[in-house]
């Protein structure tokens, strides 16, 4: 977590973001991010993003399910207190079914949400930075990270090229803290700009 | 054009008007960022006053015990387990119309499953209200969850329907909420990110859980609604499939039957719809969002509505021959002297839910009225008082005849406190979603900005020529 140089540069349609990104990638600038007010399939193959596993979690979630429901029952119903329903066999799997099925599913979608919610650092409370607070409304900002070497006003004559409006560098915190969205906070008493280039 | 899907002209859009992003934003948010109307503040207060009287009736019965109602030994479920049955059904469309349409790619969808999605999880609140209460001894609810405890411990019945039903309502309840709420994030930051009031981005900014709108955060969110689709699709088919197994596996004439499962799968779609209509029409008028839950929504959902009422119209007709041509007198009993005919003292249930179930929805097969707001309006509660009458008819009118005429109940008909815990529900049912109308955005903002460039109105326009040079095209290919 740190605060880091940023170029930000806004777009308003898809159809000048896309190759946007794609020339951004070619002249070798790192994007830090795109945000988006909905999303917008494909773009996260143009950034290069791979592919998500969230899903894969699901099914590993699910399994779990499988498993702790058939065991725990089996355990209770035939070896921790076997009882007498209506003559029926202890080990009674087709009426267990669609408990199973529940847990499985339970199991499953808690899971993955609290896997996203993870990933993804989101709770409540915690406060980002973002770039441009439109982001969440019709623009598409484009945020490109500077390193030392870069020299930002290249990257924004290169960004206001492709399309990009109102393109500036921004100073911001990349991580997340335990903050309040009423107020604007700083994390750092010192000067941003010596942080960044000390 | 390659980056936007090309949508037929076949397709009304599914947003009319000239909107772009922004526009949509202002629309929907507009409602939640305004003042309250004086029509939200009687309806608001009605609905708290439902509440109240709803939460004394429940202190009645719980300081006095279930005598606070009419049931007895033969009526052992009357009022409370109809109504259970009856939100639990209710809550059915919500999930239906986000998970299956979803997996389905209907884009209409997009209009309606926010608000549809909430009456679901406030629904289910309300159906879980009754088991529980109908327990008795309230207190002791905790004990239908397997927990270790000192009595042995001695385990839940996993055997029994009853607590499957426990694990269904639980899970769907959960999962609904979670699959709602992760879809709203992203509209809640919206809010956040517009609001100007100190309070406002406060409330959203906790709500929103910090959410950016980073791609690689999209990429994830669209993972997770998919699989919440698919994992939600199975779920609903097998909730109300287990809220039936608490019938169709005992043996009382009238509910084991194996037709149960779909018909009350095909019920619940049924008194859903028509729940998402009652609210819907008076949302879009009142919120003045006609422009996205437009009449094409309406006329999809009555086309549903009317699928689903034959369906349950054949589940109805199929029982009733199965139960004279099974030959067991008891059965034939139950539906010919206790159901069918007229004179017998619920055989006016049984007509009221034939009519409202069966016969009025035939309505809908003619566009003009599926169109029509006052009709499709009136509709929906003639089939949600038909689909309170069929678990009526089913609870009740199975168990006050049954095989021992020594033990045939009088009369059953409900207190006052019974009716009052019903209109509590109601109460409940409305607060909720009269807070969610005002604070919460109705309408999936995201949502609809993805689908605005493929099926909204001014872009639709815009590709007529497109279209029509193409069919040209094709037409001189294939004539030469």
């Amino acid at each position: 977590m740190a605060i880091k140089k940023f170029v930000v540069s806004n777009f308003y349609d898809e159809q000048i973001l896309f190759p946007a990104i794609k020339g951004v990638r070619k002249q070798g600038y790192k994007i830090h991010d795109v945000y988006i007010p909905f999303p917008i399939h494909g773009l996260d193959a143009a950034m290069g993003l791979r592919d998500t596993s969230l899903h894969t979690a699901g099914f590993i979630y699910g399994i779990t399910g499988t498993t702790v429901a058939f065991s725990f029952i089996t355990w209770a119903f035939t070896t921790d207190w076997p009882l007498n329903i209506g003559g029926k066999p202890f080990f009674a799997l087709p009426a267990w079914i669609p408990i199973i099925f529940e847990l499985t599913i339970l199991f499953a979608a808690v899971g993955m949400v609290m896997t996203f919610c993870y990933l993804c650092q989101l709770a409540p409370f915690v406060k980002k930075d973002h770039f441009n607070p439109r982001s969440t409304d019709d623009t598409f900002v484009v945020v490109i990270e500077c390193s030392d070497k870069t020299n930002e006003n290249e990257v924004i004559d290169f960004l206001t090229g492709l399309g990009g409006a109102d393109v500036e560098v921004q100073y911001r915190e990349t991580g997340w803290w335990i903050g309040s969205y009423d107020k604007e906070q700083k994390l750092y008493d010192h000067n941003v700009e010596t942080l960044v280039n000390p | 054009m390659a980056l936007l899907k090309y949508e037929s002209q076949v397709r009304a859009p599914l947003v009319e008007g000239n909107k772009d992003y922004h526009q949509i934003t202002e629309d929907i948010c507009r409602p939640v960022e305004g003042r309250a109307s004086t029509l939200w503040w009687i309806g608001f207060l009605i609905s708290v006053a439902l509440l109240l009287f709803g939460v004394y009736s429940v202190y009645r019965e719980v300081t006095y015990g279930t005598h606070q109602w009419n049931l007895n030994k033969t009526i052992g479920w009357g009022w409370d387990i109809t109504n259970f049955v009856w939100w639990v059904g209710i809550g059915h469309a919500g999930t239906l119309i986000s998970a299956i349409l979803l997996l389905f790619r209907q884009g209409w969808r997009t209009g309606v499953n926010r608000a549809a999605e909430a009456m679901t999880i406030f629904a289910v609140m309300c159906a879980g209200q009754f088991p529980i209460f109908h327990m008795g001894r309230v207190w002791n609810a905790f004990f239908v969850l397997p927990y270790p405890n000192t009595r042995g411990p001695l385990w839940v019945n996993f055997d029994s329907p009853l607590l499957w039903d426990v694990f269904a309502i639980s899970t769907y309840f959960t999962v609904s909420l979670l699959f709602w709420y992760s879809g709203l994030l992203p509209d809640l930051a919206t809010l956040r990110d517009r609001a100007r009031e100190k309070w406002r981005k406060s409330f959203y900014g906790v709500a929103a859980f910090g959410w950016t709108g980073s791609t690689k955060h999209w990429q994830r969110h669209e993972s997770l609604s998919l699989v919440l689709a698919g994992l939600s699709t199975p779920l609903v088919l097998s909730v109300h499939t287990i809220v039936s197994f608490d019938f169709a596996t005992s043996v009382i004439p009238g509910w084991h039957t194996t037709i149960f499962p779909p018909y009350f799968v095909a019920g619940a779609i049924f008194s859903g719809f028509a729940m998402v209509q009652t609210l819907l029409l008076v949302t879009r008028k009142v919120l003045h969002l006609e422009e996205y839950i437009t009449i094409e929504h309406i006329d999809v959902m009555n086309k549903v509505i009317v699928l689903t009422g034959s369906i349950v119209g054949i589940a109805y007709l199929t029982e009733l021959f199965m139960a004279w041509y099974s030959a067991v007198k008891y059965e034939w009993f139950a539906f010919e002297q206790n159901r069918a005919n007229l004179f017998s003292p619920y055989g006016w249930s049984y007509w009221i839910m034939m009519g409202c179930n069966v016969v009025s929805p035939q309505i809908f097969w003619f566009r003009k009225m599926r169109r029509n707001l006052l009709v499709t309006f009136f509709m929906s509660i003639l089939v949600n008082i038909g689909m309170w009458f069929e678990r009526f008819v089913i609870i009740v009118t199975s168990l006050y005849r049954d095989y021992l005429p020594s033990s045939w109940s009088t009369y059953y008909s409900p207190t006052i406190w019974e009716v009052g815990f019903y209109l509590g529900t109601f109460g409940l049912f409305f607060t909720c979603f009269f807070l969610f109308a005002k604070f919460f955005p109705v309408i999936a903002i995201a949502e609809i900005k993805h689908i605005l460039k493929k099926s909204g109105g001014n872009y639709k326009e815009q590709m007529t020529p497109v279209e029509e040079e193409k069919v040209e095209e094709f037409a001189h290919a294939h004539t030469h």
